[in-house]
């Protein structure tokens, strides 16, 4: 054993968030694994380890992705990390009842196979609380309007990676508003080749440029929502 | 002079002599540029190449061409940018026209070697192929495999490409070696291969246009 390796189970509550922190960063999986369940062992309830450790590690990642320090292997590395801390919380926390912040339907539209972005946006939307119903890729509107039937969701999510898939995104939210149920769904749109013009251009509530933007945005949306008067 | 791919692909290169038509081009796109201005004679277009790498920052491209187009326009009588929307979301496009400059038509080499029109029809029932042209055969470690960090997390290799089916290597040239590496590119990948010969496709009919202006 290296004079350095750190044990995890010798580390203070406070130490080892930290050290959390630093192993999502590093993408390191098992460890984050090991240290969710000395959490859990040690009687931490599962939304603290949730939010405390995994989700503020991820804020992290995130902020230091949006500012060029980190790069898309490193952050995806950090995702699947954070993916097993949460395969091992979600039973928990459903148990426990953690606080519900809205639920969320999302899928990369059709033509387009592209779900790097769209799975961490999914990933984070659930570590902020929210319930999410990952459709997939290649989505025809008519998927997405079943699942929005059935799950009667808050937040419609759409995510495109291509020019020439994002004016799908249009297909769906004119389909909804022929519908009669555009306002009855806050639509959340995502992908690189999007910007806020073009979010604005199709009917959309939001153009979120990274998961983190994503999940604020998702927020302020829902609070917006659960504050507006019954008229 | 035919530059080094690794020069076009980092630092682009200005290849500017006495021509009244400059065409600004993507790197990636030199070779074949290069190759129709010999093959029809069209020695009054220049071109200067911008980095081909900008690609891993589409957001960068639009700024970059804008740029340089402010800073050789009086230098010519026209002005031509060879780039697609890639993946500037029309952006690219939109700048254009305030500069009162042509681009190219389509979402990306992909689409134009093959010919835009076809490309959308099969764009359908194709979506799950991933492309790679001569330049990007070339260039394949630069371009596809040390960005996204496969070099050091070969881990990641499905989590990328998970979702596509084949690799379709839409050949420029016929080049046997070309052609066996892209299928090395395709095993990969953990991809099925397919080579498609496309030429230089609707590059050609678009330069033949400028070079009529």
């Amino acid at each position: 054993m290296a004079d350095d390796e750190i044990i995890l189970s010798e580390l203070s509550d406070d130490e080892l968030v930290l050290q959390m922190h630093d192993d999502l960063y590093d993408g390191l999986k098992e460890e984050i694994e090991e240290a969710v369940n000395l959490l859990i062992a040690r009687g931490w309830a599962p939304y603290d380890a949730l939010t405390k450790a995994l989700v503020a590690g991820m804020t992290i990642v995130g902020a230091d992705f949006r500012d060029g320090i980190l790069f898309v292997p490193e952050v995806l590395l950090a995702a699947n990390a954070m993916k097993g801390g949460m395969a091992i919380l979600k039973p928990l926390l459903i148990a426990t009842g953690a606080p519900r912040m809205g639920k969320m339907v999302i899928g990369t539209v059709k033509g387009d196979i592209h779900d790097i972005g769209k799975n961490l946006v999914g990933m984070m939307m659930e570590g902020a609380g929210f319930e999410v119903r990952d459709l997939g890729i290649n989505n025809s509107v008519e998927k997405y309007l079943a699942a929005l039937e059935e799950e009667k969701p808050d937040i419609l999510g759409m995510s495109a990676l291509l020019t020439t898939t994002m004016p799908y995104m249009k297909v769906v939210i004119d389909t909804m508003k022929e519908k009669g149920m555009r306002d009855d769904y806050i639509v959340l749109v995502g992908g690189a080749p999007l910007n806020e013009e073009f979010s604005r251009a199709i009917g959309a509530d939001a153009y979120c440029r990274d998961a983190a933007v994503a999940v604020e945005t998702a927020k302020a949306y829902v609070a917006r929502k659960h504050n507006r008067p019954n008229v | 002079m035919i530059p080094e791919d690794d020069v076009l692909t980092e630092s682009g290169v200005a290849l500017r002599g006495h021509g009244r038509i400059l065409l600004i081009a993507c790197g990636a796109l030199a070779h074949e540029v290069l190759a129709l201005k010999r093959m029809n004679g069209w020695d009054h277009m220049d071109l200067q190449c911008l980095p081909a790498n900008l690609h891993l920052y589409p957001a960068r491209i639009t700024a970059e061409v804008a740029r340089v187009v402010g800073e050789v326009r009086a230098d010519y009588e026209q002005v031509f940018v060879l780039y697609a929307d890639c993946g500037t979301g029309g952006l690219l496009f939109a700048r254009c026209k305030e500069l009162g400059v042509e681009m190219l038509q389509g979402p990306h080499c992909y689409s134009f070697f093959e010919g835009n029109a076809g490309f959308l029809e099969r764009s359908e029932t194709e979506f799950t192929a991933f492309y790679l042209t001569d330049f990007l055969v070339r260039q394949f470690d630069a371009f596809v495999w040390r960005p996204m960090g496969l070099d050091r997390h070969p881990q990641l290799r499905d989590l990328y490409f998970g979702n596509y089916t084949k690799l379709v290597y839409q050949a420029q040239t016929n080049d046997p070696a070309l052609d066996a590496k892209a299928e090395d590119c395709a095993r990969r990948l953990g991809l099925a291969y397919e080579r498609r010969f496309t030429g230089y496709g609707d590059l050609a009919i678009e330069m033949t246009r400028m070079a009529g202006a």
